[in-house]
């Protein structure tokens, strides 16, 4: 399946992305139609009272429409000191609601999660997530196994250069009776420059973008607000190469006791446009 | 381990097929281009449309716009912007004939519905040195032929 995959891509056309820094918090550009990005992500975090680690996720990305994106998440991770293991996937809709460019731009955000809690991807902090959870050996966190819905409501702005972007969440297991759970993160980020050079360059201005982003969990539907709850505050970076390669830098810090010390998480991934077009005229036979 | 992997690939791949299955069918559509293709243009609002390119005097605006167009738009409109099979020509006496203002919009709020992207995520000055090489693609030879 792997090599069927990896075939696919060597053919697809590469397109230069024009991504956006953040790691967690979403804007609503969606992918174009029909290209498939494949991205892979890795955080490093600090442990007290436990051993650091590094997790570790693959994303494809494939633009259905011009307002419908699909993902497929594979996470794993790594506890130094203890063991790695694959911890389980996430299956990810976005929905562009409006038609055309408003001052205030929402897309409906909708995820299925079917992950071990060994899972540490930290892709959002929701309800009381805290650092204390990462501390448990693998082999007893890899017997807790979650289902979960994740709703997601992605408010982005563009203006003069800037994105803003606010994404409230509320995810609900579907097994076991636990509540809905809270969370957000808040992202702002501007191109280094915003007029394009007129030759291909990879150190080009326009190619970087920088910003910080903010996120963190907001209780459960019993217990709403910051008790108990972690957050983060993450510069951020993107560096967008014309060859249709992305990389991405963000070191984060915990803003309380109950969030770990030090992140840091990088990221490189690839766009593959065409790869839909391509694809179906394979299945028609080349027509 | 395994079978959860391949349980979520069998899984977004029917997804994604009734994705491709979608666009494809939005594609059969739009595949005609026949001049249908570009009421879009006439939306634009009269304030849109009647914005200049502040970018119409810069000696570099077209060969950035062209740097621009091969990295995001060649793709469906076609390396020569003469139409793909996802996009329709953009020599075309209709575009041609736009005001930069309502070029200027379309990129920035796309057709959604019909498969052209919002471009908001490019900065002003870019789309507005996109519109720039579209200008300056001029009418098609036989367009232009009295």
């Amino acid at each position: 399946m792997w090599l069927v995959l990896v075939s696919f891509l060597a053919l697809a056309g590469a397109a230069a992305a024009q991504e956006s820094p953040y790691f967690v918090t979403y804007d609503h550009y969606l992918e174009e139609p029909g290209s498939l990005e494949v991205e892979y992500f890795s955080d490093f975090a600090t442990q007290r009272a436990g051993n650091d680690f590094v997790s570790y996720w693959i994303e494809f990305e494939y633009g259905a429409t011009a307002w419908w994106t699909t993902e497929l998440y594979l996470d794993g991770q790594s506890t130094f000191g203890d063991s790695t293991v694959f911890t389980g996937f996430r299956l990810e809709n976005r929905f562009r609601l409006l038609k055309s460019e408003h001052v205030i731009n929402p897309v409906l955000y909708v995820e299925y999660e079917q992950i071990s809690e060994a899972d540490k991807i930290m892709k959002e902090i929701e309800g009381h997530d805290v650092e204390a959870d990462h501390a448990v050996p693998n082999a007893i966190l890899r017997q807790g196994h979650n289902h979960e819905l994740e709703l997601k409501l992605l408010l982005s702005t563009t203006r003069n250069g800037w994105n803003f972007a606010v994404n409230p969440l509320a995810t609900k297991p579907l097994t076991g009776g636990d509540p809905w759970e809270f969370g957000y993160a808040v992202g702002a980020s501007r191109a280094l420059a915003l007029k394009a050079s007129a030759k291909r360059c990879s150190f080009c201005r326009e190619n970087f973008i920088a910003g910080v982003e903010m996120y963190g969990g907001l209780g459960d539907r019993y217990s709403f607000g910051l008790h108990e709850t972690s957050h983060y505050v993450a510069p951020v970076v993107v560096w967008n190469l014309p060859s249709s390669w992305t990389l991405r830098l963000s070191p984060g810090f915990g803003l309380n006791d109950n969030s770990h010390q030090f992140l840091l998480r990088w990221g490189v991934s690839r766009e593959f446009a065409g790869f839909g077009s391509m694809l179906a005229s394979w299945f028609r036979g080349g027509r | 381990m395994r079978s959860g992997m391949t349980q979520a690939l069998l899984l977004w791949a029917t997804i994604v097929a009734v994705g491709m299955a979608m666009a494809q069918s939005s594609d059969a559509r739009k595949a005609q281009f026949d001049k249908s293709v570009y009421a879009e243009l006439g939306k634009a609002p009269a304030k849109a449309s009647a914005r200049q390119n502040p970018l119409a005097s810069d000696p570099e605006a077209v060969a950035a716009g062209a740097k621009l167009f091969e990295q995001h738009c060649a793709e469906c409109h076609g390396a020569d912007a003469d139409g793909g099979r996802k996009g329709p020509s953009l020599r075309a006496e209709e575009v041609q004939q736009a005001t930069p203002g309502t070029l200027f919009w379309l990129l920035t709020n796309g057709v959604v519905r019909k498969g052209m992207p919002v471009w908001s995520r490019l900065p002003e000055p870019q789309r507005w040195q996109l519109v720039s090489y579209i200008k300056s693609l001029g009418l098609p030879p036989k367009a232009a032929t009295p």
